[in-house]
């Protein structure tokens, strides 16, 4: 199955929504010469034991995603604004069973 | 060695077997490229096709056995038959070949089983229409795979055509056999059972032109050849493929795992 990665087909990502009002999943990702087969191939690989109500594939060259060597600088600040979660407040006990 | 079972000779009983059979043995075929498969996804989605059929052939099995009416059970109708009690149609037991030929025969056999399913969902006998409505749902994706395939590779490079073309060749003398008549067709037309096979040729011969069509190949002629699968007279094929299929079972009598 080995082939060079030139030879290669595109890559697809591949997204499963388990079940109608849910929202769709990211899955993995598949080999397929076109968006029609890259279902197909999605569908073969990803629901075989019913997880799936829908599928949704994007060509894995059209995602673009945040850079690893940018972690730091774009998720650490949010480290120390426990504020920012709803836990932070104490409700008044008028307000129960939130 | 567990000895073999023998069944009755009885009409409606093969009519049925004819199909649990070619269900078996193609999926027995198909099964031989898990992990030999071109890429990943396509090894994954032949042997999703393998099982598909292995299940609409157990449920054929069980209900073959239920007409014959000695109560075997599924397994012992798969792996304790001889050669000349298997009644599938001899395309399904040539070897698994390359993948156009692969492709070439799921796509013959679908369409073949899209005609048959369509029929026998109004079968006077209720357990066939049930188990025909359910496969359909199956039938029809293993025929879109197929048909993809077959237009893709036609319609592709030289090489890719000249490989269908030749695998059209190699299947096309045993086409003839699927559509020949005999007492069980007129039998199973006359009782509700099912359609003779010989009614369903126009529909698939109409599935095949389109895809041939499309995808540029021609069809072969037609040759005087005849072969008997059917009937229980099978190609050379058929005994190393039921050795290999039966052999734990005869082996090992009642092996599970």
């Amino acid at each position: 199955m080995s082939q060079d990665a030139k030879n290669q087909w595109p890559l697809w990502e591949v997204f499963i929504r388990s079940k109608s009002g849910l929202d769709h999943k990211h899955a993995g990702s598949v080999h397929a010469p076109d968006p029609k087969m890259a279902l197909q191939m999605a569908r073969d690989v990803y629901t075989r034991r019913q997880e799936g109500a829908s599928i949704w594939v994007v060509k894995s060259d059209q995602i673009i995603a945040s850079d690893p060597g940018e972690k730091a600088m774009f998720f650490d600040p949010m480290e120390d604004k426990v504020y920012r979660h709803p836990t932070f407040y104490k409700l008044p006990d008028a307000v129960d069973h939130m | 060695m567990t000895q073999s079972i023998e069944l009755k000779e009885d009409l409606s009983t093969r009519y049925v077997l004819r199909i649990a059979d070619s269900c078996l043995i193609l999926s027995q075929r198909l099964t031989e490229w898990c992990g030999h498969g071109p890429v990943l996804e396509e090894d994954i989605a032949l042997s999703n096709i393998a099982l598909d059929l292995l299940g609409q052939s157990r449920l054929l099995l069980t209900h073959a056995a239920r007409l014959d009416g000695q109560n075997y059970d599924e397994d012992q109708m798969a792996f304790l038959r001889d050669e000349r009690d298997f009644n599938n149609i001899t395309l399904v037991e040539l070897p698994r070949g390359d993948f156009a030929f692969t492709v070439l025969r799921n796509f013959m056999f679908s369409a073949l089983a899209m005609q048959l399913w369509a029929q026998l969902k109004q079968s006077s006998d209720a357990g066939l229409a049930a188990i025909a409505e359910k496969s359909m749902k199956e039938t029809r994706y293993h025929h879109e795979h197929s048909r993809d395939w077959l237009i893709r590779l036609g319609d592709g490079t030289a090489e890719s055509a000249a490989k269908m073309q030749a695998a059209l060749e190699l299947a096309w003398p045993y086409v003839k056999e699927i559509f020949a008549d005999d007492a069980i067709d007129a039998h199973a037309a006359q009782t509700g059972l099912g359609p003779r096979w010989s009614s369903l040729r126009d529909g698939w011969q109409k599935d095949m032109d389109d895809a041939l069509a499309e995808a540029g190949l021609h069809q072969p002629k037609e040759t005087p050849f005849l072969s008997t699968g059917k009937t229980g007279v099978h190609s050379e094929h058929m005994g190393f493929i039921l050795a290999e299929m039966q052999h734990l079972q005869r082996a090992f009598p009642g092996a599970t795992w």
